[in-house]
């Protein structure tokens, strides 16, 4: 007898949160598995991130892929070989909702419903409370399992300053969508990962002036090696089980013999070697500051009136403030302890993906790789599909592969060898945690 | 066996892209069916199933498409042929594939999640394709030995009794011994992914597929072959060649039902 009336019980069906690239792939390959699915969109088209219509999407109207096509596409859904290694966000978008078209995922998606709240309810199973976007009441449905994909790029983290007292415009990233803001303007890009590099680099094209603040060095590797997208030619020495102190040997030979030290442009030197870093690749930061157009400068310390004061002591008097600092991601419909999430709003999940003390919850997608996402978030759900299915059909070899998982180490899937910076707490080598994954799919493997 | 997951090859040399032929016969209005990918085996094109099945699959309600081998290709070049052309059809695609286009379309498989599949005389990998077909053509296959491109007889394809035999030869292309090599000893095909229905016809009196080795493949599937008495290698060129095609789209709507 259910406990309350109105909570409809979906048996076992499955609840994926969120229809962006990892959405779509979780309910791809859950119903692969044989389950059934319902998956929550509170946007009324799927593409997350990848869909510029959205108010939570990062893109901005010129944002490229960084990582190339091989490494970016999923797996068994090839994007068009005639595409550039690099293609525009609205390619990516058409390639997801070609991908949800082409396996039907559609029937199983419910636009503009938005989830309100996930609880377990004892013996595994999930009630989970959504509501339409326009409002209206809330509808509970009892689910078999929850997997959660709704993005960590949509939730911007604050710049750690006040800037109550800052007479100028301060933005984050994800509010720049269009070049037309810069026009004309003194800007202050700050922050020196792949979309604070970018957005330095189209000022460069249309503010007046442009600096550029970076709270170290690092190393900004060019998008094309060897006459290959750069990614590519990395994997070839990966490939080849290179060591990583040749690899870094190589890394340092190719940029000696390209654009040389970077300290020449007034950048700092990196506190780091390559490698031990999430890697930023932009070709054209480099070419800029040769030019003049980006003057690089030091960590913000403080924003009064209409200055800006910098770690050396230098002050600047920019238009616009654009603060590239990145996201948080956020769960706001479950209980922290679900995914044992600590003070600073980070889970702690086996593989950055299974619940540690909940078998049938898992998160896609929060991981930060040094190539694509999407194969990641593909493989990460094939995983969970084959667990939930081991689950139900050998629930005593499930048990015996749970116990093994728990005793693998962090370091096969995690890399530890990394600045302390907090934005690499999901940072992975996209190898080493394919590697991991592998291993566990052949002991999910049906006997 | 090479990782599924790991795939070096594809991140660091992706196959490079070409303008490939495809042709196609459309039902009239589309309709819900999934569409069906013919993919032809060695030395035969895309118009060897535009001659009868393309227009039969379509009359029978299936968007039927078909993909030309490239010239100058890998068994890798191949497979990544078949997977692109799928992937950009509107919906999941049945792979058929005829020849040694089975044994592209078993590699397929693996790297795409084929609504379902049909195995046409698949030619066997390994050294049971060279023995039926020095047998049935050794002035052909012999030369293959030593590295010249094999040649395939006419009795080898076709029945005694077809009609525009010759015309059909004369549109084969040789294909170089090399690729055939490849295509045979690659090794076996990971398994299939998304766990498609599989279906293995062919005919018992195949000069270029022996009947056991029609029994092994549709048994390394769990089950047994579809067989089609009388009828040469060419199943879709042949004088019958309405009996498998039905076969298959009975079959296949059958298992869509399912």
């Amino acid at each position: 007898m259910p406990d309350t009336p109105d909570i409809a019980d979906r048996h076992d069906a499955v609840c994926v949160i969120g229809a962006g690239g990892c959405g779509l792939t979780a309910i791809k390959n859950l119903r692969e598995q044989g389950f059934a699915v319902d998956c929550y969109e509170r946007e009324t088209s799927v593409g997350g991130a990848w869909n510029w219509r959205h108010d939570r999407s990062p893109v901005y109207a010129s944002t490229h892929l960084i990582s190339s096509r091989p490494l970016t596409e999923f797996p068994d859904f090839p994007m068009p070989d005639d595409w550039p290694d690099f293609p525009h966000h609205s390619r990516l978008l058409s390639y997801l909702e070609r991908y949800a078209q082409h396996f039907g995922l559609g029937d199983s998606i419910w636009f503009g419903t938005e989830v309100v709240s996930v609880t377990p309810v004892g013996d595994g199973r999930w009630d989970v409370a959504t509501r339409s976007t326009g409002g209206g009441a809330e509808r509970v449905q009892r689910y078999a399992a929850v997997v959660v994909a709704n993005g960590h790029n949509w939730s911007p983290k604050a710049l750690p300053l006040d800037t109550s007292a800052y007479r100028g415009q301060v933005i984050h990233s994800s509010a720049y969508k269009d070049p037309a803001q810069l026009r004309g303007r003194k800007v202050l890009v700050v922050g020196g990962g792949n979309t604070g590099c970018d957005i330095a680099v189209e000022a460069a094209q249309q503010a007046s002036t442009v600096w550029h603040s970076t709270r170290r060095g690092y190393w900004y590797a060019p998008k094309y090696v060897l006459g290959r997208p750069a990614d590519q030619v990395n994997d070839k020495m990966l490939q080849l089980r290179l060591p990583l102190w040749l690899r870094q040997w190589m890394y340092h030979r190719t940029l000696r013999l390209t654009v040389g030290d970077f300290t020449r442009f007034g950048l700092p030197k990196p506190d780091h070697r390559p490698y031990e870093s999430h890697p930023v690749v932009n070709s054209q930061l480099v070419y800029y500051l040769g030019h003049g157009r980006i003057t690089p400068v030091p960590d913000v310390t403080g924003l009064e009136g209409s200055t800006v004061e910098l770690a050396d002591g230098r002050r600047v008097e920019p238009d616009l403030v654009i603060t590239a600092t990145g996201y948080l991601p956020r769960f706001e419909f479950l209980d922290p302890d679900l995914l044992d999430i600590d003070t600073d709003g980070k889970p702690d999940l086996h593989l950055h993906a299974f619940a540690r003390k909940h078998p049938t919850l898992a998160v896609i997608g929060l991981l930060q790789p040094d190539a694509g996402l999407f194969p990641l978030a593909h493989w990460q759900s094939v995983a969970v599909a084959r667990w939930l299915r081991l689950r139900v059909d050998d629930p005593v070899r499930a048990a015996a592969v749970q116990q093994k998982e728990s005793v693998r180490p962090l370091r096969s899937w995690t890399r530890l060898r990394l600045v302390p910076s907090s934005r690499h707490w999901f940072e992975v080598s996209h190898t080493g945690y394919l590697r991991a994954l592998e291993d566990l799919l052949k002991q999910l493997e049906p006997a | 066996m090479r990782s599924q997951v790991l795939r070096f090859t594809d991140w660091t040399s992706p196959v490079p892209p070409v303008e490939r032929e495809v042709l196609s016969v459309l039902p009239e209005p589309v309709g819900d069916n999934p569409p069906v990918l013919f993919v032809p085996g060695l030395g035969h094109g895309a118009w060897a199933f535009a001659e009868h099945w393309l227009a039969h699959t379509a009359s029978r309600g299936f968007a039927a498409w078909s993909v030309s081998p490239r010239a100058n290709g890998s068994l890798r070049a191949y497979v990544h042929d078949v997977v692109q052309v799928a992937a950009s059809l509107p919906h999941q695609a049945v792979l058929i594939g005829h020849g040694a286009g089975a044994l592209v379309v078993s590699h397929a498989l693996a790297r795409y999640p084929a609504r379902a599949a049909v195995l046409a005389a698949p030619v066997p990998a390994g050294w049971a394709a060279l023995g039926a077909a020095l047998r049935a053509n050794p002035f052909g296959t012999l030369p293959a030995l030593v590295g010249a491109a094999p040649r395939l007889s006419r009795k080898q394809l076709f029945s005694a009794n077809l009609a525009g035999a010759e015309d059909y030869r004369a549109k084969l292309v040789r294909t170089p011994a090399r690729v055939y090599r490849q295509v045979l000893f690659a090794g076996p095909p990971a398994a299939p992914v998304g766990n498609p229905p599989v279906l293995v016809v062919g005919s018992p009196d195949d000069r270029v597929v022996p009947r056991k080795a029609l029994d092994r493949t549709a048994g390394s599937f769990g089950g047994a072959p579809l067989l089609f008495p009388g009828m040469a290698h060419d199943l879709m060129l042949d004088t019958d060649w309405r009996e498998p095609i039905d076969a298959i789209l009975d079959w296949l709507t059958k298992e869509l039902a399912a």
